[in-house]
């Protein structure tokens, strides 16, 4: 298995993290992803936006690999991954985060991060309990520093409060050496207060890792994000700057729909 | 590798510490039925059950094939070793019998893994249960490798220093020694990488696959670990009889040994030598309480009754005892 190293990501700047190329998904007659074309560069993030059921988890979904597309080509970092297994694409530093928090709720926060941490690198399947000097000890502790978990690494994750599952959430997706992301609405169900320390969250990731997110929450998306892809019936209908997204006359008509506000 | 090894086992609470003692002590005011028909054989049944917790327990699969493993551990035993029915019995020394049983049937606990883990839940079962059926009626039926109906017999135990192993006192302290060591093994792998993949796999398989691990490989690899764990009982077994026939596979005996391990409780690899010793007392004592056809009544009821106040077993009933003699002490497991 090639593991990318520093200097081929330097020379990855200004290159496309993920690119789509006539992506589609059927599932029996239903048409899930018709023809999408995508291209997402090294450091960009981008926001997914449309109504439930356009089409958005199962893009991410595709592009994580949970199941095959039905035609078309995946890209990351100019590498095909349309056929490699969902654990391949991850090990090349693909990270997703899920929009109804998928964790482990018998073991501890700090389990969780260790395991998370584990899966990215060598000898996995150790049978020798970790040692006080294990990177990945080490690693899952900064990661609960870095989604404001310190104080709850012992805790089973089944007793966290929703707010805090959904840091964890994120915090599972930074372990290891990640290069892009994708946040499967990681605001739902947040408080207030809870979503400024996300937008935090996602403002101090390194620059030159790009993500796309999908958000519902206009104010999330359009204050982290420097393009839109808005998503309809399965296809990508418009692409934008946030301001112009906002301003499209179309995009209002079905998407921010001005009756509700 | 001493120094962590050193520090797991200072780390043992001195609970355990008083029950290994107490084992060690049990055949000395015991009479040989109880040390090997009782003790000996919990720790045998206790194993398999073992092999089953770690499924389970740890991994969310529920396997009825582990018998069958155990079992046909059991058979190369006959086959390799020596038998009194005239059929193969190639006489080979234990030394090379017994590491080869634990290798089929840890190589037949993997194969099971191979198949069953694409599916989960009810289906598992129903493949695992597929599974320890046609091998059972299969070596109903083959006389030239299982003997068939009759199985085989006669089987010799082994002499270690010259000391015969099938003798109740060092049959005993073997079985001892190896409920011992996998348990031990089973509670310091929960808390390595692949204990803990393991048991990320139970409570999500889809974030495992999204965190870079194969979980075919983790679970076909731990039905290979239970697959150890049952053999070597299996090789037990079959010192402690001296013979093996289909009726030692049967489904019957298969859902035995999880009866054994949910009564016993799944949550910590204690629970089905727990459950073993409940199930092998009352299979020898209920006869004593009611009249020999309804003894089997008398087993499900006393097991329906623990399941009823006890989803986790016998160990949730210890808990709960423990708990309510020391109010004071905070639980850190929180009930689910």
């Amino acid at each position: 298995m090639d593991r990318p190293d520093a200097l081929s990501r330097l020379q990855t700047a200004g290159q496309y993290a993920l690119e789509l190329e006539a992506v589609s998904r059927h599932f029996g007659a239903l048409v899930a992803l018709a023809d999408i074309n995508l291209a997402v560069k090294a450091g960009e993030r981008r926001a997914v936006l449309g109504s439930n059921g356009a089409g958005k988890t199962t893009l991410f979904n595709a592009v994580t690999g949970d199941f095959p597309v039905t035609t078309g080509r995946i890209r990351f970092f100019g590498e095909d991954i349309t056929e490699l297994p969902a654990q391949e694409r991850i090990r090349r530093g693909l990270r997703r985060t899920y929009q109804i928090s998928l964790l482990f709720e018998n073991l501890t926060v700090r389990q969780n991060l260790y395991v998370a941490c584990r899966g990215v690198s060598p000898r996995r399947f150790s049978l020798r309990r970790p040692s006080p000097s294990d990177p990945a000890t080490h690693m899952a502790e900064l990661l609960a520093q870095a989604t404001h978990l310190s104080d709850d690494l012992d805790r089973l994750v089944g007793t966290l409060s929703h707010g805090q599952q959904r840091q964890l959430e994120i915090g599972m997706a930074l372990a290891g050496a990640p290069r892009f992301f994708l946040f499967d609405e990681p605001a739902a169900g947040l408080s207030p207060s809870e979503r400024a320390d996300l937008i935090d969250i996602l403002g101090a990731l390194p620059a030159h890792i790009g993500f796309i997110i999908i958000e519902h929450d206009m104010d999330v998306a359009l204050r982290v994000s420097q393009g839109v892809s808005m998503m309809h019936n399965g296809r990508i209908f418009k692409e934008g700057t946030p301001a112009e997204i906002e301003n499209d006359p179309e995009v209002q008509a079905l998407y921010l729909g001005g009756a509700h506000d | 590798m001493i120094a962590g090894v050193v520090k797991t086992i200072s780390g043992v609470r001195p609970a355990w510490w008083v029950a290994l003692v107490l084992l060690i002590l049990f055949p000395f005011p015991a009479n040989d039925f109880f040390t090997v028909q009782i003790g000996a054989y919990s720790m045998i049944l206790g194993l398999i059950g073992l092999s089953l917790m770690i499924l389970a327990g740890y991994g969310g699969m529920v396997s009825l094939a582990q018998l069958t493993a155990a079992g046909l551990a059991a058979y190369v035993v006959a086959i390799f070793g020596v038998n009194s029915n005239d059929v193969l019995g190639f006489g080979w020394s234990w030394w090379i019998v017994a590491p080869l049983a634990i290798a089929v049937g840890t190589l037949f606990s993997a194969l099971v893994g191979l198949i069953a883990v694409r599916t989960s839940g009810i289906y598992m079962i129903m493949i695992t249960l597929a599974i320890a059926v046609s091998v059972f009626f299969f070596a109903r039926q083959n006389y030239e490798v299982f003997n068939g109906f009759t199985g085989y017999a006669g089987i010799t135990a082994p002499h270690i220093a010259g000391v015969d192993m099938r003798a109740p006192l060092p049959f005993y302290y073997l079985s001892l020694i190896g409920a011992v060591f996998f348990l031990a093994v089973t509670a310091f792998v929960e808390g390595s990488p692949f204990g803990l993949a393991l048991q990320a796999t139970r409570d999500n398989p889809r974030r495992v696959a999204a965190l870079g691990y194969s979980v075919t490989a983790i679970r076909v690899f731990a039905f290979a670990l239970a697959g150890v764990v049952a053999a070597t009982a299996g090789v037990l077994l079959v010192i402690l009889n001296g013979r093996v026939s289909p009726g030692t596979i049967g489904v019957d005996v298969a859902i035995d040994i999880l009866v054994i391990a949910v009564v016993g409780g799944l949550r910590h690899p204690v629970g089905p030598f727990l459950g073993a010793l409940a199930f092998v007392l009352l299979e020898n004592f209920a006869i004593d309480l009611i009249d020999r056809e309804r003894f089997n009544t008398v087993i499900g009821a006393a097991f329906l009754l623990v399941i009823f106040f006890s989803p986790d077993g016998l160990l949730g009933l210890w808990q709960k005892l423990s708990d309510r003699i020391k109010p004071i002490q905070t639980p850190t497991k929180s009930e689910h």
